[in-house]
């Protein structure tokens, strides 16, 4: 097998975009993305998210600024070899029809002259890293898959050979809500095994939420608003148009961001109320006392109850 | 009947099948390099389509004399003629064809830094296939159909013993030449379909999730 890609560091330095005369697309974006992390580029349309994910692997060509991949600009590099060394998913997916699943994930080894050798084994190890059976889906075509199957097959397409960069464009936003959640989990659970730089373009905050290490809020006109932790921009908005954006509920996105391991709990002794485990977010934990009339919530794990929060608790937590 | 297959039947058939071959492959051959410069640069699209659209207006028995005076009575006549006609319609068929790709895989394609050359030999030509093979088949069967008029010119194909028994009021020939022209048009439409069917096996599953 070849040696794994380490991950790096993506810069975008002032990088700007214009069409034509017209205001510009994206505007003045300077941000770094350390290397191994999730970056969720959110916004409304024309905020110039998806030009900006098009800059590093220059579907889209820089008017001004620059952009550097491992401290390398991508003016420099030839755009073809550029590519073929970082992966791209998009929401439509743009499976190959003619091509089975085998091929289709074996597009880029084959481009870089990988041997038959090790494409095949390569390929049956990213199909079970995105959980679909090898044995079962191999030979199948595109018009045989779900949607949900279909991205799972473009990830691993765009894994192939294991690029250090992952592009992703909105790409579970055509699935229904309950495929989408599963593949956003799985999207987590693949980083943690591959540690892959990605940028990653949605308009749905919730899901910049929870994929992101880090977020970067655009605004029309493609200027930056606020990037930071999701913490940091759910907790303190830079401005009134981050607040707006986040929403009316951002306590509530706030809670869902920790959970009951995280926080100082109170004795457990003599309290009583509905019994969670550890691991649940606050907000799940506000809505079970909701949902129960009570007060607190008692926190367990296999060995018995470890603490309890009270509503009062909670509600210091936030501020 | 026996003697007739063999000293008029059976040749007038294999002529006939030359005369198509040749015109469906010198067709398709033109037609493809063309369909390729229209997918290119949009701006070769519209003098082909409207010279092949206007080719295969003529009358097939005007445009055989009109050839005559520089081409003179022979098979570059017939073959020039029968060429025309297959124009318009492999190239548009081919010309749809590359264009049936759809943008996002094209996007993909592009995105995994796949050369302009390898996205049209690895993804636009395999999925004009069925649009291509379709055009072949209409071409085919027409120009079977076609040929048959030939005759007029030169003394080959299945048009030959139908013409001759015209003259003679000789009704058996003309039942059996005629035949022989609808069977091989039949059998070259299901060879080409056979064909099609092994080359998009990906077509073929669409319906079978």
């Amino acid at each position: 097998m070849r040696e794994s890609h380490e991950a790096v560091e993506i810069v975008f330095d002032e990088a700007t975009k214009r069409y034509g005369e017209r205001e510009p697309a994206l505007d003045r974006l300077s941000l770094t993305i350390p290397a191994g992390e999730i970056c969720v580029l959110v916004g409304p349309s024309g905020g110039g998210k998806t030009t900006a994910l098009k800059l590093v692997n220059r579907l889209v060509e820089l008017t001004s600024g620059d952009v550097r991949v491992d401290g390398r600009s991508v003016r420099e590099l030839d755009p073809t070899t550029l590519r073929r060394g970082i992966g791209y998913v998009i929401q439509q997916v743009g499976l190959f029809p003619h091509m089975t699943v085998a091929e289709n994930v074996a597009t880029v080894p084959r481009l870089l002259g990988w041997r038959r050798g090790e494409i095949a084994p390569r390929v049956d190890e990213l199909l079970d890293l995105v959980d679909l059976p090898a044995a079962d889906y191999r030979g199948r075509y595109a018009a045989q898959l779900s949607g949900g199957e279909r991205q799972r097959v473009g990830l691993a397409r765009a894994l192939a050979a294991d690029p250090p960069v992952l592009l992703m464009d909105e790409p579970f936003g055509a699935l229904d809500p309950l495929t989408r959640a599963r593949l956003q989990r799985e999207l987590l659970r693949v980083q943690a095994e591959v540690r892959k730089t990605i940028v990653f373009v949605t308009h749905d905050l919730d899901e910049a939420i929870l994929l992101g290490d880090r977020v970067a809020i655009l605004r029309p006109g493609g200027r930056l608003a606020q990037a930071g932790t999701p913490y940091e921009v759910l907790a303190g908005p830079a401005d009134d148009y981050v607040t707006r954006f986040v929403g009316a509920d951002r306590g509530l996105k706030l809670l869902s961001l920790r959970t009951l391991a995280d926080v100082p709990l109170d004795s457990p002794d003599g309290a009583s109320g509905p019994t969670a485990p550890l691991g649940t977010t606050l907000r799940d934990a506000l809505s079970l006392m909701l949902s129960e009339g009570a007060a607190c919530v008692v926190a367990a794990d296999e060995r018995g109850p470890r603490g309890v929060l009270t509503l009062e608790r909670l509600t210091e937590l936030l501020h | 009947m026996r003697e007739n297959w063999d000293g008029v039947l059976q040749p007038a058939l294999v002529q006939h099948v030359q005369l198509t071959l040749i015109a469906v492959a010198i067709g398709f051959a033109l037609a493809f390099v063309a369909a390729l410069l229209a997918h290119r640069n949009g701006a070769f699209e519209r003098p082909v389509a409207t010279f092949s659209a206007f080719v295969y207006t003529i009358p097939s028995i005007a445009l055989f004399q009109l050839l005559v005076p520089f081409t003179g009575l022979g098979l570059l006549t017939v073959e020039v003629a029968l060429v025309g006609y297959t124009l318009l319609i492999l190239f548009h068929n081919i010309l749809v064809g590359l264009r049936a790709a759809p943008p996002e895989v094209l996007e993909a394609a592009r995105g995994m830094g796949l050369t302009r050359r390898q996205t049209l030999v690895r993804v636009e030509l395999p999925l004009a296939l069925p649009a291509i093979v379709a055009g072949l088949r209409i071409a085919t069967v027409s120009t079977i159909s076609l040929a048959t008029i030939a005759a007029v010119v030169v003394p080959q194909g299945l048009g030959r013993p139908i013409l001759a028994a015209l003259r003679d009021y000789f009704k058996t020939e003309i039942v059996a030449a005629a035949a022989l022209a609808i069977a091989l048009a039949l059998v070259a439409d299901a060879l080409l379909v056979l064909a099609q069917r092994a080359l998009t096996p990906w077509a073929a599953r669409r319906s079978a999730t």
